[in-house]
Formats: structure tokens, sequence, C-alpha cells
């Protein structure tokens, strides 16, 4: 992203000037206060939302000039975890994490899809509905669901927010095991220790938002 | 996004109906929804079995109208009345006149038994006709477009004093127009079935997608392209009013085969229900109905989707 700025309809700006640039293969952490922006980062980044200005880019394509169908192939090539994650409540835990090899009409290698469950752990609960899943492990079958697809890029927005310091540890052990296997990850948090805590394991970029501005942080934490 | 829509893949709709249950592979993304289901498939019915109805009404008060208009123009009465005398005389002047009229066939004297049946249902059968001054009547088949009622009307008038023309259209012409709205209405009737079949499903699927707000924006989020989420939407939609409309159609039809037939009936409800091929039209209604279905609920998930980025 270049000179990105953008502001919430009725509202004042809220990112200006931010211009970005995702090492491939590098492991980022986007931190700030509540209300500064990461989110919003995060969601211009799988075009869930329109820059007011400024260009904005991925894998060599303009995101503005992308029609609805180019977004959903963008999105395929992103992963993406929620601090609050949703499933299709109908739908038992296997179905949900394979739902992106579904939609993409994709066949579903149900060796691999095991292989997945048991990385993140919940390989007993294959049958499971959501519903039924605790928070911790609902974050993990949304990162199991968002890598499914071997994405480029792993975009993850207060994965640890409903954690546990435990439960928070070994899902960033997750993001930490993809981001060796070569993808690039931009996790935001404004948990200063669990940034720390992972920086002794990976090296890792850590991004600051305030005042609507990007930083280079690090000497601080 | 809209170019998307409009090509929605109708080979894979066809596949989903034909081949997919109500859970279906590609349907499975659409949570099951009993009542709306429920709701689609009793209306879809309901609108059928209505449907089937105003169908045969329409058919059966057009060949009521086309019935009464071919006897209409097939042939006129001439009614000849005079002293008794004298009656024999004018009935020879008059089909003297008739034989010379071009466009029609041979024309034919009613016998006095013919004209006593006729008299029957007003005297009773042992009424000695051959008392009564009744005018001898004489009927004359239109067989030639070049049949001129008016000149022949007036031919009669002065070649044959009491001999009066009757082509019958003071009575059949009202019949005949009110058969023919009857039609019009029948048919009208069928629209509006048609137009409210396509409101409520309509609303059953904006229910059902609005619902399903959730399910639609984790999957765009994951990357399913509009047409996916919308034909899921579209193919269960239209398989139920498909299924619905089935069950309404037979039921109809089941209804109208089941009419008194024409002898223990008699009268106007003899012709109400389908003769021959018209057996087949009925059997259209599904393929419309899912017809209806398709259009309705792609409108639905169009709007739905234009939403949702």
């Amino acid at each position: 992203m270049r000179d990105v700025g953008f502001g919430y309809q009725g509202g004042a700006p809220l990112l200006s000037n931010m211009t970005l640039s995702l090492q491939p293969g590098m492991f980022h952490f986007l931190t700030g206060p509540s209300g500064s922006g990461k989110t919003t980062l995060l969601r211009l980044c799988y075009a869930d939302l329109i820059p007011t200005s400024g260009q904005m880019g991925a894998f060599g394509q303009d995101l503005r000039g992308l029609d609805r169908d180019g977004i959903a192939a963008l999105r395929r090539r992103i992963g993406v975890v929620h601090q609050d994650p949703q499933f299709l409540d109908h739908l038992p835990l296997a179905e949900n994490v394979a739902l992106p090899l579904s939609v993409a009409g994709e066949p579903v290698d149900m060796d691999a899809l095991r292989d997945l469950l048991g990385w993140v752990q919940l390989a007993g609960h294959a049958r499971a509905l959501p519903p039924s899943l605790s928070g911790g492990e609902r974050q993990r079958a949304a990162l199991a669901r968002a890598v499914i697809l071997s994405p480029d890029l792993v975009l993850a927005d207060e994965p640890t927010g409903n954690l546990d310091w435990e439960m928070s540890m070994r899902l960033m052990q997750l993001l930490i095991e993809l981001n060796k296997s070569g993808k690039t990850v931009l996790v935001a948090t404004h948990d200063l220790n669990l940034i720390r805590a992972t920086k002794a394991q990976v090296s890792a970029r850590v991004l600051r938002i305030s005042g609507g501005t990007l930083h280079l942080a690090g000497a601080d934490l | 996004m809209r170019r998307d829509l409009k090509g929605l893949n109708l080979r894979a709709l066809w596949r989903g109906l034909v081949n997919g249950g109500e859970g279906g592979k590609g349907d499975r993304i659409v949570p099951p929804t009993g009542f709306t289901a429920q709701l689609t498939l009793f209306s879809a019915a309901a609108m059928a079995f209505l449907a089937v109805f105003a169908l045969a009404l329409a058919l059966a008060t057009g060949r009521l109208a086309d019935r009464w208009s071919q006897e209409l123009a097939g042939s006129v009465t001439v009614r000849v009345s005079a002293a008794a005398a004298e009656q024999e005389a004018r009935v020879q002047s008059a089909l003297s006149v008739l034989d010379q009229t071009p466009g029609a066939g041979a024309p034919r004297r009613l016998p006095q038994d013919e004209v006593a049946a006729l008299l029957e249902p007003w005297f009773g059968p042992d009424m000695p006709v051959d008392a009564l001054p009744v005018p001898a009547l004489i009927e004359l088949p239109v067989t030639g477009r070049d049949f001129d009622t008016e000149g022949l009307r007036l031919r009669l008038e002065t070649e044959a004093p009491g001999a009066v023309l009757d082509d019958h259209s003071a009575w059949r012409r009202p019949l005949v127009s009110a058969a023919q709205r009857l039609r019009f209405l029948g048919i009208v009737s069928l629209l509006l079935i048609g137009a409210a079949s396509a409101a409520m499903i309509t609303l059953a699927a904006k229910a059902a997608l609005a619902a399903n707000g959730q399910v639609i924006r984790v999957l765009r989020l994951i990357g399913a392209r509009d047409i996916t989420i919308a034909t899921a939407f579209v193919r269960r939609f239209t398989r139920r009013a498909a299924i619905g409309s089935t069950i309404g159609t037979l039921a109809g039809m089941a209804g109208i085969a089941l009419l008194p037939d024409a002898t223990a009936a008699g009268g106007f409800l003899t012709g109400l229900g389908f003769q021959g091929w018209g057996w087949l039209l009925p059997l259209l209604i599904p393929f419309i109905a899912a017809g209806v279905g398709f259009v309705a609920t792609r409108w639905a998930a169009l709007k739905m989707l234009g939403a949702v980025r």
C-alpha cells in the first residue's frame, strides 16, 4: 500500500498516508491501541474495504480495480483469522475447515484434511458442530480453514483476544510454524507480551499504528 | 457482479434439480430452514392447484365461446306465421326465397313432431300441437361467406310476408360475449396466480437470505464467488417450487378428473375440464413454477449479495 488513506462514511479519516510493504515469508505484527485502525488496515488488505485515497495492491494486482470475482480470487490467496471467527453452524467442523476447497470447486483430500485437523489438535472434533467448540478450538479451527488453500499470506486480527495465555501461545506456535514453512504472516494485536514472547522464537517485524499513521517499532518492545 | 449473476449456471441448476436432494453437496452451504421450506412448498402447491382450475376454466370457456360462435354462424331459422288457410302458401314462398339465397344450403321445414318436441318443455307431451296456431319453422344452414342476413331479411319481408328471420344472435351473442369474458378472466387469474407465486417465493427467498446473512459473509470472506452462493439458494428454492407445484398440479388434475361427467352434470359444467391433448397443458405448471422460483430467487440473491462485499 502506498499513501493509503481511509475513513468510514460520516467519520473523520482513520488512516492517512499509510505506506506499507509486507516482506514475503516474513512474520509481521501490527500493534497499536484499540480503535487505532488495526482491523481496518487488515480489512483493506483483503479488499473488504476500499481505501479512500492512495494505492493498494497485492500479488501484482491493483485491489481497487478488482471486480467481485477478482476479490473472491484474491481471498483464496489470503487466509484470514478473526478475533471472533464465524462458521457455518449447521456443518461439522471438518466440512467448515474444508469449505474454502468446496466453494473453490476443488476436491477435498480427506487424508490432508485429517492431517490439518491434527496439526491444529482438533482431529477428535471433526464431526463436532462449531457452537460446541471452545474459544481456543474455534480459533484453531479458523486457522486451519484459513490455510487449507495454502495461501501466500495469513492475516490474523487479534486472534488471541479471547484466549488465555496458554491457549494464546499454542495458537502463536501454529502461526510461527506456518511462517517457518514460508508463509507471510501479519498478526494484529495490542498484546505486547504476546509480541515479545513470539519474537523470542521467530524474527518478526513490528509495525505500530498511532495517530492514523504507521511506524516501525521494535526498540521499545 | 450483476453480469456474473445473469450467467447463473443453468446446467448446474438442472443437475441440482434432477440429481441433488435437499441436502445435495452444493446446497449444504445453505442451512436447512424448515419453516421457510414448508411455506414455499405449501404456497407453490396451493398456487398450482388454483392454476389448474383457472386453466380448466379458461379452456372450457374458450371451447364454449367457440362452439356457440360456430352455432351462431352455422344456421338460421325462419319462422312463418299466418292464418291456417294461408300458412302453406307463405311457407312455399319463403322456401322459394331461401332456395335462391347465396351462401345458404338446402332449407328444411321442421316436421310437426319436431315442432311438438320443441314445445314439449312448455306445454307437456299431451298437448295437441295441431290445435295451436304454431308458426312453421324452417331451418336454413349457412354454408358460405356470401350469406347476407340483412339482405335475406329484407327479401323475406317483401316476398314472403309473415316470414321472420331469426339468426339466433339475440340470445347467443351475449352468451358468447360472457364466455369470452370468462376466458379472459381465467387467463388473468393465471397471470395473477403466477405473480402471487413469484411474490411469495421472493419473500421466502429474501427471508432465507436475510436469515443467512452471516453464512453469506463467511462464504464471501473465504473466497466464494457470487455465482456459487447464489446458485445454492436459487437451486434450493427452484426445487421447492417445482416439487410443491407438481403436488398441487396433480391434486388439481385429480380434482378435475373426478368432476361429474357430461351426462350427469349437464349444461355448462360438462365443459369444465380438459379434453384430449388439453390434459398435457397443466403439466406445464410445475415447469413454469420452477421458472418463477428461479427468477424470483435469483433477483433476491442478486440484491442481497450486492450488499455484501
